[in-house]
């Protein structure tokens, strides 16, 4: 092995250092700068080649934006995020430019995120013109390779978005995503939006690419159980932060998190059996404004388990036993 | 598309039939006397035979039927006659004006080379104008640009063109020398010096209408972009590694386009209409000033032809702004 693939292959693909993704809010007659959404907050997390991250949190934790933050189609406010060693945080436009093709996304809206003014074939199409000199007639081969590859019917490469189901129309937009051969895609709630017999094929289509195409994933969804069945470890987001991170088994297993705990107490169980005995955590109160987070522990309010401290001190994410890191004082052993 | 066309087409025809009724009995029930202004030295029996001879002394429906026949058959005839050579008009009376007696639409004719010189080219200077500060305004949302942007098309849009108009007349003729306060309509563009004095006379009755214009079309454009801005698509489009120029040039101003499109095509037959105003405070000769004065003189042939030619253009431009559309955006399907 050369050094340069052995440095490769010991360091993650993706390394995030304290993330933080903050909007001005800006109020008043002269939009005065008044405060921040803190929609990510101090958050970092690996990801390793042909690793696939789940990343859950209910809505409005940041998770979409941490996603979209990666790839830098949010302004960073602080953190770095190294790519391959990269920062692309700090890249310059035309660098980031050139750093894309590595890093896609696939949406949560497949309808929006297609141009409704541009074919099939000149959606997936696009990328592969922007950055790879190919003639006309291999572009078209390998836009017809991609629309295989996602099970799609070439034959309707010249439609229009519109024409298309919701599952087929997120399988363009993977196919689009796939285009440049990526390393990491980040998967923002793919399959929200479609139907549940829909999902399934999906998320199946997503697991095959990564075992075919050598990926890394980044999962985005509030979809538990989906989030069991691809992911090979689990972030938990609540409030701009993460809680909890851990290897799927283990997370799911040993919930150490309260929030985490209640979280996952929420997901039904298919066995009527276990549903029976099932016990939900019910958490009280609302989440906070991400603009205006507790003092302590961002879950202290919520938290069934919270005591004086939390009120005070905020917890740091530290690991609690190997590979299985948690933000609470509750693991505090001083 | 094609037979969406056709029926679009076909349905014009009782609409538009509808509307010159509506406009003659407008005209009709309005006060007024075509007879009014002239000298009280005529006996009255000698005023009823000139209206009697102009004639106003048939039943509203004969009067009606006949402005048809002449306005749709007699006047095409008459054209197919100037064209081909043939006589197939033979003596058929073509519709007159009562204030020259000549034909309305020679009339017309006349008078819309300066309309479309004047108005036309504010219009397309107003849309040039409008569509890069809707853009940039967009793209930089409450940024300074967009800040003094919104306010110039507030002015252009509230301040009326009788104010302006007189302004720049002040201004720049009066004050500086500049350009000419009236529109000279004999002017003959024959070398590079009367070329330059046809733009110096152009310039302010242009600029003035097309301020109007700007500001209105620029609002939407801005408007559009913004919808557009904020989409997923753009989203996926950056994400592509495109660079930015093609993200905002190909991928939201394409789509804002859609929008703003229709309301260019719809603002045409304004155009044609003349800006009355505009007209008034340059004294261009063109039809609004035509309109305005032929209703002044109790003109109802001139009046009745020329609002019924705007009748007509206004539903044509509807139609080519509906199947803009349908080119324009694939998800418009018109079966």
């Amino acid at each position: 092995m050369s050094p340069q693939i052995e440095q490769e292959a010991s360091q993650p693909l993706v390394e995030v250092n304290s993330l933080k993704v903050y909007f001005p809010i800006r109020s008043g007659v002269f939009r005065r700068h008044s405060g921040n959404v803190r929609a990510v907050d101090n958050v970092s997390f690996s990801i390793g080649h042909g690793e696939t991250m789940g990343l859950v949190g209910e809505s409005g934790c940041g998770k979409t934006t941490a996603g979209r933050a990666i790839l830098r189609l949010v302004p960073i406010t602080d953190g770095t995020i190294k790519f391959r060693g990269k920062d692309v945080a700090s890249a310059s436009p035309e660098g980031m430019r050139k750093m894309r093709p590595q890093m896609q996304m696939i949406f949560q809206d497949p309808q929006a995120s297609l141009n409704p003014r541009m074919t099939v074939a000149s959606i997936i199409a696009e990328p592969i013109k922007e950055h790879q000199n190919l003639g006309r007639s291999e572009t078209i081969e390998r836009v017809q390779e991609l629309m295989d590859a996602v099970g799609l019917n070439r034959d309707f490469a010249n439609r229009y978005p519109h024409e298309f189901s919701g599952g087929q129309k997120q399988r363009i937009g993977i196919a689009r995503a796939l285009a440049l051969n990526p390393d990491l895609i980040v998967c923002d709630e793919p399959i929200a939006a479609l139907d549940v017999s829909i999902q399934a094929q999906v998320v199946n289509l997503l697991a095959d690419l990564q075992s075919s195409r050598k990926l890394s994933f980044l999962f985005i969804s509030h979809d538990l159980g989906m989030v069991r069945h691809i992911a090979d470890r689990v972030a938990v987001m609540y409030l701009g932060q993460i809680v909890e991170l851990a290897d799927r088994d283990d997370l799911y297993a040993n919930p150490s998190h309260p929030y985490t705990e209640a979280l996952l107490s929420a997901v039904p169980e298919a066995d009527p059996e276990y549903e029976r005995s099932r016990r939900r955590i019910l958490l009280t109160g609302d989440v906070p404004s991400p603009s205006n987070p507790p003092t302590g522990c961002n879950f202290c309010n919520r938290c069934p388990k919270a005591f004086d401290r939390c009120f005070r001190d905020e917890p740091a994410l530290k690991e609690i036993s190997e590979g299985h890191l948690a933000a609470c004082h509750l693991f505090d052993n001083s | 598309m094609f037979d969406y066309t056709i029926r679009r087409t076909l349905l014009a025809i009782p609409t538009l039939l509808f509307i010159s009724l509506i406009l003659f009995l407008l005209l009709d029930l309005a006060p007024g006397d075509p007879t009014a202004q002239l000298p009280l030295t005529i006996p009255p029996e000698v005023k009823e035979k000139i209206r009697e001879s102009l004639g106003l002394g048939q039943p509203l429906v004969i009067r009606y039927l006949l402005w048809l026949q002449q306005f749709f058959v007699n006047e095409p005839l008459h054209y197919l006659t100037e064209i081909t050579g043939w006589d197939l008009s033979g003596d058929r009376q073509r519709v007159l004006s009562w204030q020259s007696r000549s034909p309305v639409v020679d009339i017309i004719l006349q008078r819309l080379p300066q309309t479309l010189w004047v108005v036309g080219m504010s219009y397309v200077v107003g849309v040039l104008i409008a569509l890069p500060i809707g853009i940039i305004s967009a793209y930089r949302q409450y940024s300074w640009f967009d800040q003094i942007g919104t306010f110039v098309s507030m002015i252009g849009f509230s301040v009326p063109t009788f104010f302006t108009g007189v302004l720049l007349i002040v201004v720049f003729s009066v004050e500086l020398g500049w350009f000419p306060s009236i529109y000279d309509t004999t002017h003959v563009v024959d070398d590079w010096s009367s070329f330059l004095f046809q733009v110096k006379q152009m310039i302010m009755p242009t600029m003035v209408l097309a301020l109007y214009n700007a500001a209105q079309i620029s609002r939407f454009m801005r408007a559009s972009m913004l919808d557009n801005l904020n989409q997923d698509f753009v989203r996926t489009a950056r994400s592509k590694g495109l660079r930015e120029s093609t993200v905002v040039l190909v991928h939201v101003l394409r789509n804002s386009m859609i929008p703003v499109v229709t309301v260019i095509a719809l603002g045409v037959p304004t155009v044609f209409g003349g800006a009355i105003i505009t007209e008034q405070v340059f004294k261009v000769n063109g039809l609004g000033q035509l309109l305005i004065t032929a209703i002044q003189a109790n003109d109802i042939p001139m009046v009745q032809s020329l609002t019924f030619i705007f009748a007509i253009l206004i539903v044509a431009f509807n139609l080519i702004a509906d199947v803009l559309y349908g080119v324009l955006d694939p998800r418009i399907r018109y079966d």
